[in-house]
């Protein structure tokens, strides 16, 4: 073994390892104080398994061993293997069609037994990232060419489709991070304006009076035009674009949002989105209202959403600047919060460590992010590049999404914080992810293909 | 591979540091801009919990307490850890079927939810707290918990101890939100009126509630809590044996007694009948005795006492002696030549006297209670050649009649106290259009017509004889303890009032001269007690009562005032009998019997079968019957009106059923009767009284005190509990006086046949 651990450690980053380290720390912790009760045998409970804390720590132990092995591994083998993984993947996520079984309203996951439980949709990410990392990394490929980045498009978005049918919307929404990498490989920075910019209208067509938002768009369009008068003189054709975008802009307001609510999304998404931005969602009409009822009915939630958030914030606002201390939060201790151990856990530390140990604990994801990128800028081999930007986009994707979701910022959708929340599978899946990078980071100098 | 795009990277990060920016911003809005989610994590998580304090006790002037604390027992369920109970054992303990248990839970469970414990039943009854208690264990998610009720050891004073009560919508908003909904107040007598002092002061505990609203812990190691600090205690005036003596000889009467001390005007006893037990409106089945007593037609809850309003008829008279001499339209010597009758009006004013002589002086005219005297003695007044018009002659008399506390409140320490009637001018102007005289309202001369007068008043008006002109306004309460010298509460009461202290000495003793002489030769002979000097007035007030639009005459009202000893009074004492006839008839006895106990501390072996007689008489008047068949076939009526279901009134349409429902003859069957009518529920004192000096004379192993021979002849002591009296009917009133035992050590009530006297007054 002495002559063998030289060469495992050569060229590993040890500064992702202790980050990796410090924050399934703090996700036990938090756990811990979620969960803890007065009284309570902390020994025994951390032994004994049957406290949520004590499976987290042997998962921690599990994702340390199988990160070992890994970094065990011949960074080529991800290489080989990328494609094969993907189809995996797929097939596994196919799979759940027909051996779902049915808990909490979602249809994606399989059960082994009572005990364990696997989630494909979670899984998926890390073959979609390799897949992908695979394809962009060709010989072959022209990432400039609009055939390749829809072909890249398609690798990240079909385990996403699938999702959407197993009613894991929330899940889905992460293959969208993808687009990070492909930005980076040279997709047109175009795309995400739009994308960006037909979010922020769905947005605004859901906060503002349809006439408002219909008459502030115009003005925009006429301000534009205003602006543009030189430009326009000289080519017409940029008129025609910006009374095309104004035209575009006001159909979506008005026809295909309302269109996509009524018919595309199901009421208790609709819900979920004006919760988020803090309205009251008014169902439009009794089968609309019937539907709702039966969503929550059967989905096992008791409390709404809204009522989440709620209590989500007043968990954290009453936080105060330095928190209340490990243990003596009220909000989170005596259960006001749902799921607190699982997507609401950052409340816990947001309540008792107050505004500055949650700037501290973001602080760390930001190191972490900035530490992956900075990792991904000094690799020789595309694939490298591309799966390190990979796993930064889905870290960060999952992480901005669910701290917004406690604060309040986001519409509820169940995605998990990395390496904090409760639950095996997440933290087992993010554990690999951010192994595999530092493997193929160690191997830094060899161009993978 | 050519990296060309490198510059992204940057974007990249730009964009990673811009959403956590955007995270970390709303973060300081919650967490160090906002105080509002502060705030309702307080709300949701704190939990003011009040602490009840045990309320004050009461005890009487030998320091025994009349009203104090004991504890019983709430089952409490949590609906949540009520798992694999033997349900039908359960039900079989606590005596209710399994619908009922059903019913409870899901009741439970709507009020307070699945995880805090509610009330499943409250107040158990002693003997379900036993079985209950030994198998509690049995029942996961039942528990006992203590609460503590007020007791009535005594089983008496229930108009003056009062109840407790929740507080109803209105008590909470006079409060101005001290009180809380839930909370337990005094809703009547002492319990009211000392609220402040009896509840003492609620504690406050912070606890931790968590998201089910259970509590958890204490806030801060309770280190923000207040203690509770117990209710004072009161030291009352009242003499327990005499109260419970009151109770027993109003039983089966309508009326009240009033005694009182009337040097300090601390009230020694006030019975009002019918009463009721006091326990009955704390235990478990408080909510059902209270609607009992509220609906029974006799009126057990009213306190007769201050609130019941009667003409003083004859006990009006010394007064009226007094209010002469002041004014010298009489002097002692003053006579009248009465020949049963006063004629000097339009319509004459029969007196129950019509030998000659028997008015010649005024103290004569006192004893033998001579209505043409004192009929002739308010004219004076009124006409007072002094005053010179009959209006200010009116005027002045009201006032002095005021000046002896009638026709005003005297502020006694219970709430709702009735203030009675004394007319003035405006009234005759209105009723006579201005047109009247002294012969009007002449009968006013001997406490009729539109006078009218609480028991409280008369025995505080006695006191004022009693005293020479002061008195001391009557109450209960002599201390409290723990309080400080200068309490608002009592510092009224140490207040002399020297409303008549200038009427001279001479003529108080003139009047007690005369009224010692009521009971040494005059009307109340059968209320002298040997060896005390008592000054006494007996009257007999007119009843007259509309009942079903008619107006009827009713056996008159039996009232009766005196105070004892003559020379340096130590008790004065008015009692009033609804329907008992002549003055002395009942109301004279009950008041010196109580003279004799409070004097002698114990009622002499000879009067004891008095005692019993007067016990186990029964005058509730038969109008009750029909006025409670009235009052319950009314509501019956209203029920099938307002909610269709016409099952019970129905009933009351069936001919038979009427008239077994209204049946008021002797042996009726009528359940309403029955209930007026039900035998004495006490032990015949004598009897009590024998068998202990028996016992006590046995062990002393020397034969029978010779004074308790003939006694034991009467009662042999094998007998026991005597005999109910006779069920009577109060127009049956004259087989009274041969019912009696065969052998009396007392004389009997004169008079028994008082209904011959029912035109007069005396």
């Amino acid at each position: 073994m002495s002559t063998r651990n030289p060469a495992i450690s050569k060229g590993i980053d040890w500064s992702l390892v202790w980050i990796w380290f410090i924050l399934c720390a703090i996700g036990i912790t938090s756990i811990f104080a979620a969960s803890y009760h007065d009284g309570d045998n902390v020994v025994q409970g951390f032994i004994s398994l049957k406290t949520d804390y004590s499976r987290q720590l042997l998962f921690f132990i599990l994702a340390g061993i199988v990160g070992t092995f890994i970094l065990l591994t011949d960074s080529k083998f991800f290489t080989a293997t990328a494609n094969l993984g993907y189809a995996f993947g797929i097939f596994l996520l196919l799979l759940v069609f027909p051996f779902h079984s049915r808990v909490k309203g979602t249809e994606s996951i399989i059960r082994f037994g009572s005990a364990f439980q696997l989630q494909p949709a979670d899984l998926c990410k890390l073959f979609v990232n390799l897949a992908l990392a695979k394809y962009l990394s060709r010989v072959e490929t022209n990432f400039t060419r609009p055939r390749s980045q829809l072909i890249a498009a398609v690798i990240a978005l079909v385990p996403a489709m699938l999702s959407i049918m197993q009613k894991e919307t929330g899940l889905s929404l992460v293959y969208f991070s993808f687009f990070l990498v492909m930005f980076r490989e040279g997709l047109p920075a175009s795309i995400l304006v739009i994308g960006f910019s037909f979010s922020v209208l769905v947005v605004a067509t859901l906060l503002l009076e349809p006439n408002t938002l219909a008459l502030v768009l115009t003005a925009i369009a006429l301000v534009a035009i205003y602006i543009l008068r030189k430009a326009i003189k000289r080519t017409r054709s940029v008129l025609f674009l910006i009374v095309g975008v104004w035209f575009v802009c006001v159909g979506i307001q008005r026809f295909v949002v309302p269109f996509a609510f009524d018919h595309v999304f199901k009421p208790y998404q609709v819900k979920r989105i004006y919760d988020a931005i803090g309205k009251d969602y008014v169902p439009k009409d009794q089968a609309t209202e019937v539907a709702l009822e039966n969503e929550v009915k059967t989905s096992g939630k008791k409390k709404d959403n809204n009522y989440n958030v709620k209590q989500s914030k007043i968990a954290i606002g009453s936080g105060g600047f330095i928190g209340k201390g490990l243990l003596k939060g009220t909000q989170t201790r005596y259960d006001f919060v749902p799921e607190q151990k699982t997507d609401f856990i950052f409340c816990t530390i947001g309540e008792g460590f107050g505004f500055l140990g949650s700037t501290i604990f973001l602080g760390i994801y930001v190191v972490l992010l900035m530490r992956i990128v900075t990792i991904a800028e000094r690799q020789r081999s595309v694939f490298s590049r591309c799966y390190a930007y990979g796993v930064a986009s889905v870290l960060f994707f999952h992480i901005i999404i669910n701290v917004c979701m406690t604060v309040g910022l986001a519409p509820v959708i169940g995605i998990p914080l990395p390496f904090i929340s409760y639950g095996g599978t997440s933290l087992l899946t993010f554990s690999i992810m951010l192994f595999i990078l530092v493997r193929l980071d160690a191997d830094r100098q060899m161009v993978l293909r | 591979m050519p990296v060309f795009n490198q510059s992204r990277s940057n974007i990249v990060r730009l964009i990673f540091a811009g959403m956590f920016l955007i995270i970390v911003a709303q973060l300081f809005h919650l967490q160090i801009v906002s105080k509002k989610y502060k705030q309702q994590a307080q709300e949701n998580a704190l939990f003011r919990k009040s602490v009840y304090p045990t309320r004050g006790i009461i005890f009487d002037r030998k320091g025994k307490a009349i009203l104090n604390n004991t504890i019983l027992y709430d089952l409490m369920v949590t609906p949540a850890q009520v798992k694999n109970i033997d349900t039908a054992y359960f039900c079989q303990l606590m005596g209710i079927d399994t619908a009922e248990f059903h019913r409870r839970i899901v009741e439970a469970r709507i009020k307070n939810g699945q995880f805090r414990p509610t009330t499943f039943e409250d107040l158990l009854a002693p003997e379900i707290y036993a079985r209950m208690e030994e198998n509690i264990w049995k029942f996961p998610g039942f528990n006992l918990q203590e609460r503590p009720v007020r007791i009535y050891p005594y089983y008496a004073a229930a108009h003056i101890m009062g109840y407790v009560g929740e507080v109803d919508s209105a008590i909470l908003r006079r409060s101005n939100n001290f009180y809380q909904l839930g909370d337990y107040v005094g809703r009547s007598g002492l319990e009211q009126y000392y609220e402040k002092a009896l509840m003492g002061q609620r504690g406050i505990e912070f606890w931790i509630k968590d998201n089910k609203n259970r509590l958890v812990d204490h806030y801060q190691e309770g280190t923000l809590d207040t203690p509770a600090i117990a209710g004072k205690n009161l030291h009352t005036y009242l003499d327990i044996d005499l109260q419970q003596l009151a109770e027993r000889l109003l039983n089966g009467k309508t009326g009240a007694v009033v005694a009182i001390e009337p040097k300090t005007g601390g009230i020694l006893a006030m019975a009002s009948g019918p009463s009721f037990d006091p326990n009955n409106l704390t235990g478990p089945d408080k909510q059902a005795n209270y609607s009992k007593l509220v609906l029974d037609a006799s009126g057990p809850l009213l306190n007769r006492a201050i609130k019941g309003q009667y003409q003083p008829g004859s006990t009006y008279k010394p007064l009226g002696a007094l209010i002469g001499l002041d004014e010298n339209v009489i002097t002692p010597a003053s006579g009248i030549n009465c020949l049963g009758s006063y004629n000097a009006c339009t319509k004459p004013v029969r007196c129950l006297e019509s030998w000659a002589g028997h008015a010649a002086t005024l103290r004569l005219a006192i004893a033998h209670s001579c209505n043409s005297f004192f009929c002739n003695t308010f004219r004076l007044e009124v006409d007072n050649p002094e005053i010179h018009s009959v209006r200010r002659g009116l005027t002045k008399w009201k006032e002095y009649v005021n000046a002896f506390g009638l026709g005003h409140r005297l502020g006694v320490d219970l709430p709702s106290e009735d203030g009675g009637n004394i007319p003035d001018t405006a009234v005759y102007d209105k009723d006579y259009n201005h047109a009247w005289n002294s012969c009007t309202m002449v009968t006013m001369g001997i406490g009729q017509d539109k006078m009218l007068v609480t028991p409280l008043q008369m025995a505080n008006a006695m006191c004022i004889v009693a005293n020479k002109g002061y008195y001391y306004t009557p109450h209960f309460v002599k201390s409290i303890e723990g309080a400080p010298e200068d309490d608002t509460l009592l510092s009224r009461f140490h207040q002399k009032h020297e409303t008549v202290s200038h009427i001279s000495d001479a003529a108080f003793e003139v009047v007690h001269s005369g009224m010692q002489d009521v009971t040494e030769i005059g009307t109340a002979k059968p209320a002298r007690i040997p060896g005390i000097d008592m000054c006494a007035k007996t009257g007999t007030a007119e009843n007259k009562r509309v009942i079903d639009g008619r107006v009827l005459k009713l056996n008159n009202h039996s009232v009766f005032v005196c105070f004892a000893p003559r020379e340096n009074p130590r008790i004065a004492v008015s009692v009033i009998v609804e329907n008992g006839g002549f003055g002395a008839a009942q109301a004279g006895v009950i008041a010196s019997l109580l003279v004799e106990k409070y004097l002698n501390d114990t009622i002499a072996t000879a009067r004891l079968a008095l005692e019993d007689d007067i016990t186990n008489r029964n005058l509730m008047p038969g109008y009750l019957v029909r006025l409670q068949f009235r009052d319950d076939s009314n509501r019956a009526a209203l029920w099938a009106k307002q909610s269709g279901d016409s099952s019970r009134w129905l009933k009351y349409q069936t001919p038979s059923f009427r008239y077994m429902m209204q049946d008021t003859s002797a042996g009726s069957k009528s359940p309403l009767y029955q209930a007026l009518h039900k035998p004495a529920p006490y032990k015949s004192a004598l009897a009590e009284r024998m068998a202990k000096l028996k016992a006590q004379a046995a062990a002393a192993t020397i034969g029978l005190d010779s004074a308790l021979k003939a006694p034991a002849t009467v009662h042999p002591p094998d007998s026991g509990v005597r005999k109910p009296a006779p069920v009577q009917h109060p127009k049956k009133d004259s087989s009274n006086g041969t019912e009696v035992p065969p052998v009396r050590l007392a004389p009997p009530p004169r008079r028994p046949d008082s209904s011959t006297y029912k035109d007069s007054t005396r």
